[in-house]
């Protein structure tokens, strides 16, 4: 196996509110090798999105990384200086954001917001970097670029934003995309075209992606290797074929029965999860699942389960994955 | 664009005109007039002064006659001040009115802003409590309590600060500042609040996603969206200051315009009344014009339509 790019070990990320120190991300391991497409899913509030932010160091007060590293390069980013961090963010890390109409600056063009990026990380004139850019806008697929950079961001659809903003994110070349919910709030045929953007770039100019989304279509489609996460956990971890056909994790099982499927032949209904996901302030004890899991046994409420590696490739934290124990404490 | 102007102008034009016309009938219907007065004056003596100043001319009469010196600039002649016209009243007092004005508008723009800034960035510290308390203080206590007091504790108990007069510089640091607190204060708030909310749009986001310096991230992203709420206020505020204001130029004893007017209301001096009205509302509109102008420059969302 090559050296991964990014290798996150053990990070726990909280914010200290008022109501107390809410645990949204309480211990996470995962990498991702070069070139590689991970995809990243939960729902709402299983601490995906705080997990990126944690990576690129853009929490914002009371958000604090309290434990583990973030290994990029061989470097660790959690130990860099914000000005250190300045010059990898947009440089060598690059994010975009989930709403394209409310991420771009109203009050500038397009291009100066690309220009300023290029500007920013690489040492070229303002006239080479806005030939970059316009280079850029045609290579995220907007038409006629030499007028469409000196747009306004309410000149351009929404889904024209998040290629531009996909602009923006690679123009400086980074070797790693965070996609943070891509495609959340575009209408479905646009989600099909920034994915196949997204897919397409990604081969083109060998960048990472790490794709966090609540969509196991969009992960389906273009990550190679998937997580999953619950109650900030990570719950099962595989390459696509592991989760979407060999699921060992009764959440994922859940995940996927609650997602219309074109691949059965016979009608199916869909399964939603019952109940909501745990409160991160208390944290439950054992599995965050367990309250939600139709397999609940006496275990899962006292103690979280260790990862099983199931494969080379596929590890879960079940109490169901893990015998001996579960024969032991379970029932 | 051209179109607009022209638009906004008949408009200003039509505005202007129904300023007028309110002003004119409303102060003729309230009984009395420029000339009657405890002292009754003989009889002949009144109706010669009613006669020189046309006021024996139907109302109509008087009001056309009027509204054709207006075209031509000319607000005639001050019924009080004999031999003094209205135009020169406006020569003599709005220099120094906007002058007062103009340093409280600086102030209020160069401090204002800047403690808006400070205080949003550093959000619940200390520096930002004690801007909050100060600007709720700033916007509830009136300008004259403000100017009282300056005068009661830097002319009449220290002796620092003269109390009357625009001789030197010192004399304008109490009237400036009297003058500027409440919209200072209510700009530091506004600069403040409207600062948090940018800091919390996605747009700031990104451009820390991007890898900018926060100064490039407060300076060029955030200050620009932050300061619309901001001019948008700015300017009725600075027609309002730059006109003078009646009971600062009265506390301090300046001969700004504001002095004139209160004056004139007094008096019953029909045309000083008119003139000094007219001024400020042309003013005014003139004012809010620029504002949406600069509205348009500061956002590109906002089109000049035809």
């Amino acid at each position: 196996m090559n050296k991964p790019l990014l290798e996150v070990k053990n990070m726990k990320t909280s914010f200290y509110t008022h109501v107390g120190e809410v645990q949204a991300v309480r211990g996470v391991d995962f990498h991702i090798q070069p070139g590689e497409a991970l995809g990243i899913v939960g729902e709402s509030g299983s601490g995906k999105s705080v997990t990126a932010m944690s990576i690129m160091g853009l929490l914002q007060y009371p958000g604090r990384v309290k434990e583990g590293e973030v290994f990029f390069k061989d470097e660790n980013l959690l130990k860099k200086s914000q000005r250190e961090m300045m010059s990898v963010r947009g440089n060598q890390i690059a994010m975009i954001f989930q709403d394209p109409m409310t991420s771009l600056n109203p009050v500038y063009t397009v291009g100066n917001q690309i220009v300023e990026a290029i500007v920013r990380h690489q040492k070229t004139s303002k006239k080479e970097a806005r030939e970059k850019a316009v280079e850029m806008l045609r290579l995220v697929g907007i038409p006629s670029p030499e007028r469409r950079i000196d747009n306004y961001p309410h000149e351009f659809s929404g889904g024209m934003r998040q290629r531009a903003m996909i602009a923006i994110a690679l123009s400086c070349e980074p070797s790693l995309l965070i996609a943070d919910e891509p495609t959340t709030a575009l209408d479905v045929t646009i989600q099909a075209q920034i994915l196949e953007l997204i897919k397409e770039l990604r081969e083109k100019l060998d960048t990472s992606v790490i794709l966090i989304t609540h969509d196991l279509g969009v992960v389906a489609d273009v990550c190679s290797r998937v997580i999953v996460m619950y109650g900030g956990l990570i719950m099962e971890e595989g390459e696509g074929g592991d989760i979407f056909y060999r699921p060992s994790h009764p959440y994922t099982v859940g995940l996927l029965k609650s997602v219309p499927r074109m691949d059965k032949a016979e009608k199916q209904r869909l399964i939603p999860i019952p109940g909501t996901p745990p409160d991160l302030v208390k944290p439950p004890k054992g599995c965050p699942f367990a309250a939600r899991c139709p397999h609940t046994m006496k275990i899962c409420l006292e103690e979280m389960p260790a990862y099983t590696q199931i494969s080379k490739t596929h590890r879960a934290a079940c109490w169901l994955l893990d015998k001996e124990k579960s024969e032991r404490g379970g029932e | 664009m051209a179109s607009y102007l022209l638009k906004r102008i008949l408009a200003m034009v039509i505005t202007l005109w129904f300023v007028i016309t309110i002003t004119f009938f409303l102060m003729h219907a309230i009984p009395g007039g420029p000339f009657s007065s405890e002292k009754q004056l003989p009889d002949e003596v009144l109706e010669a002064l009613n006669e020189k100043y046309h006021l024996n001319d139907p109302l109509y009469k008087q009001y056309f006659d009027y509204l054709g010196g207006v075209m031509t600039f000319d607000f005639g002649p001050s019924f009080k001040r004999v031999g003094i016209s209205v135009n020169d009243l406006i020569y003599s007092g709005f220099p120094v009115s906007a002058k007062v004005g103009g340093m409280s508008i600086l102030v209020i723009i160069l401090m204002g802003i800047p403690i808006g800034i400070i205080s949003a960035l550093k959000q619940n510290s200390p520096t930002d409590y004690f801007v909050t308390i100060m600007a709720t203080i700033g916007v509830a206590v009136p300008n004259f309590v403000i100017a009282t007091v300056i005068i009661y504790i830097f002319s009449s108990r220290l002796g620092i600060l003269p109390s009357h007069g625009l001789t030197s510089w010192v004399h304008y640091l109490g009237p400036v500042v009297s003058l500027s607190g409440f919209s200072l204060a209510f700009v530091a708030r506004l600069t403040r609040s409207s600062m948090l909310e940018v800091m919390q749009q996605d747009y700031i986001r990104t451009a820390r996603a991007k890898g900018l310096d926060e100064g490039v991230v407060i300076f060029k992203h955030a200050l620009k969206n932050a300061l619309i709420p901001v001019v948008t206020y700015m300017g009725p505020m600075i027609a309002a200051i730059l006109t003078g204001s009646f009971v600062i130029e009265r506390i301090f004893a300046i001969p700004g315009m504001g002095k004139y007017f209160v004056e004139s209301v007094g008096n019953r001096d029909y045309t000083v009344i008119m003139g000094i009205t007219i001024f400020y509302a042309l003013f005014a509109i003139v004012m809010i014009l620029i504002v949406d102008i600069i509205y348009g420059l500061i956002d590109p969302r906002i089109k000049f339509s035809d």
